[in-house]
């Protein structure tokens, strides 16, 4: 598949976006059940909220270049029983207005205490928002996820694992922007998210190691004998019945050096993963702030370039019929 | 329920690309069009069809065979592409089982594309909508036609009948006899798309002959091996084999 520029910003924005929510609601959370102290970062969680509001709003624009019809997007929310993608286009914008609502009731102070529990804890608007957040980033991840995952015959997306990627790296780039963020307005929290990140990317990197495992792996199961129907060991394909391109000529291949594509892959593992993890290991021992914020712009470009590889190593079926052009 | 598709005799195409340009020109000036082109005259063109005649050589030489492959939309009885489209611009029609795009609703986002593995649907450039075979949608009911006329313009346009046109649920129709009788199959089964065009193979007819086949035994225009007349009192072959 030919990699998007539109598509690898929507997927890897709205990732951190994501992220970053569920990384500051569950410093909120854990705050409010006494595990974490709260103190010092209240003023974290309307500023994480807004950034994550702004990420997803970047992300959001970035997917409107992708359509034919940007005009026509309101449509796109109808086939939800069916469509993943329809799903997604309903949910990005009820997780971005709880978001929205999230942040504004911590920049505000209007956030009345709704239900207070015997041993003390406060569950105040912006924590029952946070979890209403948390579950829609949720669902957010799977349903990107899902998007790719349930095209069965693009095998190397058809895994359990390309949702499970979704979720881990979105969430580890949101945990490293939590942390660079904590270490700019309240550095009492940093330990926490940049403990989180370190952890996320360490998941994401198995879990992405994982798949990239599987499909080095994987087998065809169309050939040209069954694209074609044809029960012959030896077929050639002479003419794809035009010399000029055409929408399928260009979708579907990504014109690029297999050499380039490896380059790629070793470049995203370094960025994504192992780049960033080992900044906020050097952070923790006792390097300076700023390294979280080099973490966060390492991975986020690494996840860029993972977002490239994604597209690019996915081989489409109908590409049996494009083999030559004359 | 009716399920209308295309068989394509693979036995005799003989890849003239008349059904490609017949359907670019009854499409593009019929409800499904314009099917634009980019830069039609220039180095770097480009354009929009609903159907393409592919090439292969099977085999090694010299034992290759040539095999012309028209592929356009299989119009599957469980298309892929239909559940995927967030706004439901694709769909499959239930009375004739011809999946469709809707212009006026399609936004563009390439989704159904991804979705097929036939790669059979085409982004049109110049009106950002994906396109696909339509089975000429307004040609086949149309009534002002001849009712011979009320097939795809593919159909009607190929020299050597390769390409029928019918209903597959109807065991009667010509196309469920050319499938059951002449050996039709689906592309890339291995899916579950179940597509409602099929493909009729390759034939050859080959005729076996023994070796004592070439002789008969009482071939009466072997002159050279003829014996000697026998005398008129002698009994002759003609009683012999009536005996």
């Amino acid at each position: 598949m030919r990699p998007a520029l539109s598509v690898i910003l929507l997927t890897t924005l709205l990732g951190a976006g994501q992220g970053l929510f569920l990384a500051a609601f569950a410093h909120q959370a854990l705050s409010l059940f006494g595990v974490l102290a709260a103190e010092g970062a209240g003023g974290l969680y309307g500023s994480a909220a807004v950034a994550s509001l702004a990420l997803l709003a970047a992300g959001l624009v970035a997917s409107f270049f992708h359509l034919g019809r940007p005009e026509r997007a309101w449509r796109s929310a109808a086939m939800w029983r069916t469509s993943w993608l329809s799903r997604e286009v309903i949910v990005l914008p009820a997780f971005m207005g709880t978001v929205f609502l999230y942040a504004a009731a911590h920049l505000t102070g209007v956030n009345p205490v709704l239900v207070r529990f015997a041993g003390g804890a406060a569950v105040d608007a912006s924590a029952a928002l946070g979890a209403a957040g948390a579950i829609l980033a949720l669902a957010l991840f799977v349903c990107t996820g899902m998007i790719y995952a349930c095209l069965k015959f693009l095998r190397e997306w058809h895994s359990p694992l390309t949702v499970a990627n979704y979720i881990l790296l979105g969430t580890a780039s949101g945990f490293t922007a939590a942390a660079a963020l904590a270490a700019w307005r309240a550095p009492g929290a940093t330990a926490f998210f940049a403990g989180g990140a370190l952890a996320f990317t360490l998941l994401g990197a198995a879990s992405r190691g994982a798949s990239l495992v599987r499909n080095a792996r994987l087998r065809p199961v169309s050939t040209t004998q069954t694209a074609i129907g044809v029960r012959h060991p030896v077929i050639r394909q002479i003419t794809q019945g035009y010399t000029a391109g055409s929408y399928n000529t260009r979708e579907f291949f990504h014109g690029q050096a297999k050499a380039l594509v490896r380059r790629v892959k070793w470049i995203f593992l370094a960025f994504a993963f192992a780049l960033p993890a080992a900044l906020v290991a050097a952070h923790f021992a006792g390097g300076p702030p700023g390294l979280l914020a080099a973490a966060l712009a390492t991975q986020m470009a690494g996840l860029m370039a993972e977002r490239w590889f994604f597209f690019a190593e996915a081989n489409h079926p109908q590409n049996l019929y494009y083999q030559a052009v004359a | 329920m009716t399920q209308l598709a295309l068989v394509i005799d693979l036995n005799v195409c003989v890849g003239c690309h008349a059904c490609v340009t017949s359907c670019k020109e009854w499409n593009t000036s019929g409800e499904a069009g314009p099917l634009p082109d980019t830069k039609a005259y220039g180095e770097q063109y480009a354009g929009t069809f609903f159907n393409r005649v592919q090439t292969y050589e099977v085999g090694c030489f010299p034992d290759t065979e040539t095999v012309h492959f028209p592929k356009s939309c299989l119009h599957c009885e469980d298309p892929p592409c239909v559940p995927v489209c967030p706004t439901g611009a694709s769909h499959k029609r239930k009375e004739d089982g011809i999946v469709l795009v809707d212009y006026d609703k399609c936004i563009g986002c390439k989704y159904c594309s991804w979705a097929c593995p036939y790669g059979a649907r085409e982004l049109d450039d110049h009106n950002k909508v994906m396109k696909k075979c339509t089975l000429c949608v307004d040609r086949i009911y149309d009534a002002s036609l001849e009712p011979r006329d009320r097939k795809p313009a593919c159909v009607l346009a190929c020299p050597t009948s390769a390409r029928l046109f019918g209903d597959i649920h109807d065991p009667a129709s010509e196309v469920s006899r050319a499938i059951r009788e002449e050996g039709g199959y689906p592309l890339m089964p291995e899916w579950g798309t179940h597509p409602a065009n099929h493909y009729l193979p390759r034939r050859k007819t080959r005729v076996s002959i023994h070796a004592d086949e070439l002789e008969r035994a009482d071939n009466p225009l072997k002159v050279d091996r003829q014996q000697p007349r026998p005398a008129k009192s002698e009994p002759t072959l003609d009683d012999a084999v009536t005996w």
